[in-house]
C-alpha cells in the first residue's frame, strides 16, 4: 500500500515523437511504479521501440511530458539522463564489438574502474562475462552479447532499465538464464523491458502495458492479463499456449 | 590483443615484389627508404581525417587546409631562424623545428576547432551539406593563405643536419626521410598508446564503433568530437610541415594536391582505422616511388590501382572499423 502513495520513478503524458514525416508516438501515457518490473508489450511496428528511444533522449519527444523521479527529462540530453541513473539496452545490444569484454564493461563504469562486489555479481549472473573476459564483444555468441549488453547497463548503480527485447534471437537455454538474472535485477532495480516473448513477459512482470498504434491500449497487473486468454487474444494476437 | 597480420605482411611483400623489377639492390633500397618516408608522411596527414571520418561520420575536404596552414606555420617560424638552421649542430636545428612544429600543429589546431565550430557542426549528419561546406571552406581558406603570405612560393631550407644523403653499401639515403619515418614511427606509436591505453582512447574506439551507445552511457560525445578533430587538424598541421620540408617550398595548393592521395589512404586503411591508414599510407608511398621509377605516368593511376585490388579483397579496407 505504501508503494501506491510514491510518485512513479517513470511517468510518460501524453507524449508524441515524430520520426521525420512519421507521428509514431500519439500520445503516450503510462508509468513506472519504484522497484517493479513493467513489460511493454505490443505488436511489430507499435512504437515499442520509439518509446525507449524517446524516454533515453535518442528521439525527441514532440509534445507532451515525461518525468524521472518527479523531475521532467522532456529535453534532457541523453548523456545527462545516463547520469541521472537510467540505463539503455537497446534492440541490437549496443555492444562494442571491437572491444573487448572488460573493455565494455570499464567503459560503462564512469566513476572509474567497475567495482570488485558489482562485478562479483555481474560473474554470478551471467558466469561466461569472466570466462570472456578479455575477449572481443564482437566474438562472442548473441546470447553472451546480450549478457555483457545486460551486464554493462549493471555494472554502476542505476535507478531504471531501460531493456529492449531481451530475448530477442536467443536460445530457450539462454533465456531461461535471462529470467534468473532479471528475477535478481528486480530485487533492487526498476525495470522497463520491451518484449514480444510473452511467456518471457508473463514470468517476470509486475505490470503490464500494451501498445498499439502508437498508443497504450492497456494498462495493468500481468497477473490480470496472463490470466485473461481472450484479452491476450484481443490485444496481442496470441494465446499464451502458442507460445509455450 | 589479436593483430591481423596479413595487410602489414603486403608491406614487405610489396617491396620484396618490386626488387625484381628495379633491378638494382642499391637503387631499390633508396626507392624503399622514400616510400617508407612519403608513407609516414600521408600517414600524418590522414591519421586526423580517419578518425574525424570513423568518429563523427563527417566527409571533410577541407583537410587539405590543414595541411596547408600547418605548413606556412612552420614557414613563418624557420623562414625567420635561418641562423640557427645554419649552425649544423642537432641542438640548434631543434630549437628552430619544435618552435616551428609546435606552430605548425597550434595554427593547424585552431583552424580545426573553429571549422567544428562554425562550418562542421550545422551539418552533421548530412554528408551532401558536409562536401559542399567544407569544399567551400578549403577554397576560402586557401584564398586566405594568399591574403596572409601571399601568392607565391615560399622556399623553405632545410636544417643542416637533416640535410643530405648518407650512403649505406651502395645506397644513397636522404637523411631527412630517415627522420620523416623517425616521426611518423613516433607518432603512431602514440596513437596507438593513447588508444589502446587510456580511457579517452578508449571512448574513441567506442565512439568510431557505435556513438549513440557511447551517449547512451553518460558521455558527451561532442566534446569527444571537437577533441579529435582539432588532435587531427594539429596531426595534419605537422605532416604539412613535414611534407613543406620534404619539397622545400611551400604552396598554398599544396594540401588540395595531396587531398586524393589522403582519401586514398583513408579508404584503403579502413574508414576510422589509424592502425589500417599507418599500413594504407606505407602502401601508397611504396607503391608510389616504385612506379615512379618504373612507369613515372602511371605513379598515381598506380594507388588508385591499389586502391581498387584493396577493396575487391576487403570492402571495407585493410582493418575494417565496425560502426553500428
Amino acid at each position: 500500500m505504501q508503494r501506491e502513495l510514491r510518485s512513479p520513478l517513470l511517468d510518460l503524458r501524453g507524449v508524441h515523437t515524430h520520426i521525420g514525416q512519421y507521428h509514431i508516438l500519439q500520445g503516450v501515457d503510462f508509468a513506472v511504479q519504484q522497484n517493479q518490473l513493467l513489460m511493454l508489450l505490443g505488436r511489430n511496428g507499435a512504437g515499442k521501440t520509439t518509446c525507449l528511444r524517446t524516454i533515453m533522449g535518442l528521439w525527441k519527444a514532440s509534445s507532451g511530458k515525461i518525468f524521472f523521479d518527479a523531475k521532467e527529462i522532456t529535453r534532457t540530453a541523453t548523456p545527462d539522463l545516463a547520469r541521472l541513473g537510467i540505463a539503455y539496452v537497446p534492440e541490437n545490444m549496443g555492444i562494442f564489438a571491437g572491444l573487448t569484454v572488460r573493455e565494455n564493461l570499464v567503459l560503462a563504469a564512469r566513476a572509474g574502474d567497475p567495482d570488485d562486489a558489482r562485478l562479483e555479481r555481474i560473474f554470478r549472473l551471467f558466469p561466461a562475462m569472466k570466462t570472456f573476459w578479455h575477449s572481443h564483444a564482437g566474438n562472442l555468441s548473441g546470447g553472451q552479447k546480450q549478457m555483457l549488453a545486460v551486464s554493462r547497463a549493471i555494472v554502476e548503480p542505476r535507478k531504471l532499465l531501460l531493456i529492449d527485447e531481451p530475448t530477442k534471437g536467443l536460445a530457450p537455454a539462454i533465456i531461461g538464464a535471462m529470467v534468473e538474472a532479471f528475477r535478481e535485477l528486480k530485487r533492487d532495480t526498476t525495470l522497463l523491458v520491451v518484449e514480444q516473448n510473452f511467456h518471457f513477459a508473463r514470468s517476470l512482470g509486475d505490470t503490464v502495458a500494451v501498445m498499439d498504434s502508437g498508443r497504450i491500449v492497456h494498462a495493468g497487473a500481468m497477473a490480470a492479463l496472463a490470466a485473461d486468454e481472450a484479452l491476450q487474444r484481443r490485444l496481442l494476437g496470441l494465446s499464451l499456449e502458442s507460445h509455450q | 590483443m589479436k593483430i591481423d597480420w596479413i595487410p602489414l605482411a603486403l608491406v614487405p611483400l610489396l617491396a620484396l615484389a618490386a626488387l625484381p623489377l628495379v633491378g638494382s639492390l642499391p637503387t631499390w633500397v633508396t626507392l624503399t627508404v622514400a616510400g617508407l618516408a612519403m608513407g609516414m608522411m600521408i600517414f600524418l596527414m590522414a591519421s586526423g581525417l580517419t578518425l574525424v571520418f570513423g568518429l563523427m561520420d563527417v566527409l571533410n575536404f577541407a583537410h587539405g587546409i590543414f595541411i596547408s596552414v600547418g605548413a606556412y606555420g612552420a614557414a613563418t617560424v624557420l623562414t625567420r631562424m635561418t641562423k640557427e638552421m645554419q649552425a649544423e649542430s642537432l641542438a640548434s636545428d631543434l630549437s628552430a623545428m619544435v618552435p616551428a612544429v609546435l606552430a605548425a600543429m597550434a595554427l593547424a589546431g585552431v583552424l580545426g576547432w573553429f571549422f567544428e565550430r562554425v562550418l562542421i557542426r550545422p551539418v552533421y549528419g548530412d554528408h551532401l551539406k558536409q562536401i559542399l561546406i567544407t569544399m567551400g571552406g578549403l577554397i576560402v581558406f586557401e584564398q586566405l593563405i594568399h591574403v596572409v603570405w601571399g601568392a607565391d612560393i615560399i622556399p623553405l631550407p632545410r636544417p643542416g643536419t637533416i640535410t643530405g644523403s648518407f650512403i649505406v653499401g651502395e645506397a644513397a639515403i636522404e637523411r631527412y626521410r630517415v627522420a620523416a619515418v623517425v616521426v611518423g614511427v613516433l607518432v603512431f606509436a602514440a596513437m596507438w598508446a593513447v588508444l589502446n591505453r587510456t580511457r579517452i582512447g578508449l571512448l574513441v574506439r567506442a565512439g568510431v564503433e557505435n556513438p549513440e551507445m557511447v551517449e547512451s552511457l553518460g558521455y558527451r560525445i561532442r566534446r569527444l568530437f571537437v577533441g579529435v578533430f582539432v588532435a587531427g587538424s594539429a596531426l595534419a598541421g605537422l605532416g604539412g610541415a613535414m611534407w613543406a620540408m620534404y619539397q622545400e617550398q611551400v604552396t598554398p595548393a599544396m594540401g588540395m594536391q595531396v587531398l586524393v592521395v589522403i582519401f586514398i589512404v583513408v579508404i584503403i586503411g579502413g574508414l576510422g582505422s589509424v592502425g589500417g591508414c599507418f599500413v594504407g599510407a606505407m602502401l601508397v608511398g611504396l607503391m608510389a616511388n616504385y612506379t615512379g621509377y618504373l612507369a613515372p605516368k602511371l605513379a598515381l593511376g598506380s594507388n588508385i590501382l591499389l586502391m581498387v585490388l584493396v577493396l575487391l579483397w576487403r570492402p571495407r579496407g585493410l582493418y575494417p572499423v565496425g560502426r553500428a
